[in-house]
């Protein structure tokens, strides 16, 4: 079984590679495999859904720290699918829960989140000095004064910031590149592991 | 045709260079992050803590698979390691197909060593389908499981921020790369040792998971000299047109 999971799933991946090189010979059966693994991730939602359920219940079961917050998340949960179902999800209350709950909660995290990497940087040379701690955090200081907004228009004038910002992108876009080009590499080399069959997620060794 | 072609090289030296790997292994230069993932996973163990290993948010039907396959190659070679563990590893991920790898992924590690007995199919969570929710649902497993070293490897956006302020409340041990730049910037700022760019596909080699990982490795580094090359090629031709 294990085998056939691995030859499985090598000649799906092959077949959709070489479709996107060869269109004309293999393009419908890449069409036909793409579908297929689009139905596939459907059911894994539903399957990851069990899996957080089933992980608040045993910390419900068990007593475990943060077992009321599971408690509220099973209930919200069943509510929300069944009217979902229901209802479907264009539904007035369907859409209420989306702009009362969902919403705001997560503009808080957002609200949250600008604090916290305010507090990061101000840590950042408590945890290390280093000159490219300094650097980096040198040049997003000096870049947000560059594109900080004052009443009085641009601080260094309009052609004096747009030069400084440019300035600074010359660099940052060329690291960019750098980067980019490394985590492609690494992800075409990952994929032909995966390939190959030297990696198996999908539990074949 | 060139880009069949590069796929085809790419292809070729990695068979080559793992059967080389093989019957030479190479040694890797030192990288702090993954000095200190090894030690965190030793103390792990030993200490009767958990690892919280998250792969972010990674769908596998996007580019952002790649990033999500070098976790859980990772998480593999880790499972094997701390299956001895009184605690066994937690992992939490963003998307539905991601966590069902790992669980898989998971119960592998333990098959490998022969404790598929210890395996919980709860170690393998499912922490929220949005950025925010699923950064909520880990911030609890890092403060509620008893976790001595956070490990977050894969796609993650700017709620990074948010994980490792909650693995720098708890004083635990934060390694973390992604293939995000905004995430990479924020763990550069969190972590004590960042990992930047293609580091986090040398995780695989760093933990002892074979041949394969090591060739990979030289290959990218094969591929980026020729990257290199076909660049300086390219400007000074056409600086050369241009005069």
């Amino acid at each position: 079984m294990r085998i056939f999971t691995a030859a499985f799933a090598i000649a799906a991946g092959l077949i959709v590679l070489l479709g996107y090189f060869f269109p004309t010979q293999l393009e419908s059966l890449r069409f036909l495999l793409i579908d297929w693994a689009i139905i596939i991730a459907g059911m894994a939602v539903l399957v990851g859904i069990f899996n957080l359920v089933a992980v608040q219940m045993e910390k419900i079961r068990t007593g475990q720290k943060g077992g009321n917050y599971g408690v509220i998340l099973i209930i919200s949960l069943a509510i929300t699918f069944v009217t979902g179902l229901v209802l479907g999800p264009q539904h007035p209350y369907m859409r209420l829960a989306m702009d009362a709950i969902i919403v705001p909660v997560e503009a808080s995290l957002m609200a949250i989140l600008a604090v916290t990497l305010i507090y990061a940087s101000i840590r950042l040379l408590r945890r290390r000095v280093d000159v490219m701690s300094v650097l980096f955090l040198a040049i997003a200081v000096v870049f947000l004064i560059a594109i900080l907004p004052t009443p009085f228009g641009p601080l260094f004038g309009e052609r004096g910031n747009q030069a400084l910002v440019n300035f600074l992108e010359m660099f940052s876009h060329g690291g960019t590149r750098g980067l980019l080009i490394g985590i492609a590499l690494g992800t075409l080399l990952t994929g032909l592991r995966v390939l190959f069959g030297i990696d198996r997620p999908y539990g074949g060794n | 045709m060139v880009a069949f072609g590069f796929l085809a090289l790419a292809a070729i030296l990695l068979v080559a260079l793992t059967l080389w790997r093989r019957r030479s292994p190479g040694s890797l230069r030192l990288i702090d992050a993954y000095e200190r993932l090894n030690r965190a996973v030793g103390l792990a163990v030993e200490s009767g803590t958990r690892l919280h290993i998250s792969l972010g948010r990674g769908n596998l039907f996007s580019t952002r698979a790649g990033s999500a396959l070098a976790g859980l190659a990772m998480l593999r070679r880790l499972s094997e390691r701390t299956s001895v563990s009184d605690r066994p590893p937690v992992v939490t991920s963003g998307d539905a197909s991601l966590a069902i790898l790992s669980q898989d992924t998971l119960r592998s590690g333990y098959r490998a060593v022969g404790a598929e007995d210890q395996y919980r199919f709860t170690t393998g969570r499912l922490a929220g389908l949005t950025p925010f929710s699923y950064a909520a649902g880990t911030v609890s497993t890092i403060h509620d499981e008893s976790v001595s070293a956070n490990i977050f490897m894969g796609d993650f956006g700017a709620e990074s921020a948010l994980l490792a302020e909650a693995s720098d409340r708890e004083n635990t041990s934060l390694i973390a790369a992604s293939d995000n730049l905004s995430a990479q910037s924020i763990f550069y700022a969190s972590s004590q040792e960042p990992l930047v760019g293609e580091e986090l596909f040398a995780a695989g080699a760093y933990v002892g998971a074979g041949a394969s990982h090591e060739a990979s490795l030289n290959v990218q580094d094969i591929l980026r000299w020729l990257i290199i090359l076909a660049i300086i090629l390219g400007s000074v031709l056409k600086l050369g047109s241009s005069l």
